[in-house]
């Protein structure tokens, strides 16, 4: 084998390369528990349910967007159409619930 | 060249989506979580428009308490790492070590079950909250059912790959339904967040 040597250093490259990754996939789940315990703790605290609401709805949706680009791994190159088909769902579902709270449900 | 790498042990970079039925399976897989996304949303609107309709029942503030679902979404999250720990392996050639990871998913996953069943059974027997005693308990039952119906299915998919492979190893035709059984799981996980805070959360405060 001839290119044993640069494939070993290939494979040393990936290796570290996924070490980092992972690195970053537990900072965002410490920060996903983080989030976790803000958002039970306010709504087990004595704090206006218009403070609340919007404040862990906010906290839900970044710990999905963290969820989508690390551990999902939509940050990695090549998730163009994933993003598309991803989004346009959101879109979709957003539009979902805004017909089913205010005209359908009426 | 190409003979070679559908073996284990000389896998390209991101074996998921090295060959031309990965690639088609990585895309249609998310464009079944678009679907899935909107899927959800409709049983979200639905349980956000009746939330308040109790009759007699008993409302959320009588019914949940925050200990088991903080609990559940701690199973639920640490059981998302552990199966990103099982991609991580899955990308250095590590087989042993995914089956394991998803082992311990598997095991996160059915402790998770295993506490929404217990409080379902808890709220039928002790409260009297059955699927059809408020439009607030079918909506609550068919979305947070669903959900749990989803888990079963995640942990039996999971599960019949990890057993359906044991002996072949990793290699370019299974990576991909690894990979997209891990998504899946993930996804699962994205649906649990938004039950957490709308459904207990809310349920608790307004």
């Amino acid at each position: 084998m001839v290119n044993t040597n640069s494939s070993n250093q290939k494979k040393h490259f990936y290796k570290k390369k996924h070490r980092d990754q992972m690195k970053h996939q537990v900072l965002t789940f410490a920060m996903m528990i983080a989030f976790t315990i803000i958002a039970f703790g306010l709504a087990m605290a004595d704090v206006s349910p218009m403070f609340t609401v919007p404040i862990i709805l906010i906290l839900a949706a970044v710990q999905v967007l963290f969820q989508l680009y690390y551990f999902m791994h939509m940050n990695e190159e090549g998730h163009q159409w994933p993003s598309v088909m991803i989004y346009s769902g959101i879109f979709a579902a957003f539009l979902t619930i805004l017909a089913l709270t205010t005209i359908v449900w009426w | 060249m190409a003979d070679d790498m559908l073996k284990s042990g000389n896998l390209p970079e991101n074996p998921e989506r090295a060959t031309l039925e990965g690639r088609n399976k990585f895309l249609g897989f998310w464009f079944f979580l678009g679907g899935e996304t909107v899927l959800f949303a409709s049983l979200f609107g639905t349980y956000l428009a009746l939330r308040n309709s109790t009759v007699d029942g008993p409302s959320s503030q009588e019914l949940f308490g925050l200990g088991l679902v903080f609990l559940m979404t701690v199973i639920l999250l640490t059981s998302s790492l552990t199966s990103v720990y099982a991609m991580y392996h899955m990308k250095n050639n590590d087989f042993k070590k995914m089956q394991l990871w998803l082992g311990i998913t598997v095991v996160l996953g059915l402790a998770f079950l295993g506490l929404e069943i217990y409080e379902f059974v808890h709220y039928v027997h002790d409260y009297e909250f059955g699927y059809t005693t408020s439009a607030f308990s079918t909506a609550f039952y068919t979305l947070v059912g669903f959900h749990g119906a989803h888990v079963a299915f995640g942990l039996a998919w999971i599960i019949s790959l990890m057993v359906r492979n044991a002996k072949r190893g990793l290699n370019l035709y299974n990576a991909p339904k690894f990979y997209v059984a891990s998504l899946y799981w993930h996804f699962i996980d994205v649906v649990w967040v938004f039950i957490f805070t709308v459904v207990y959360l809310m349920g608790v405060v307004l």
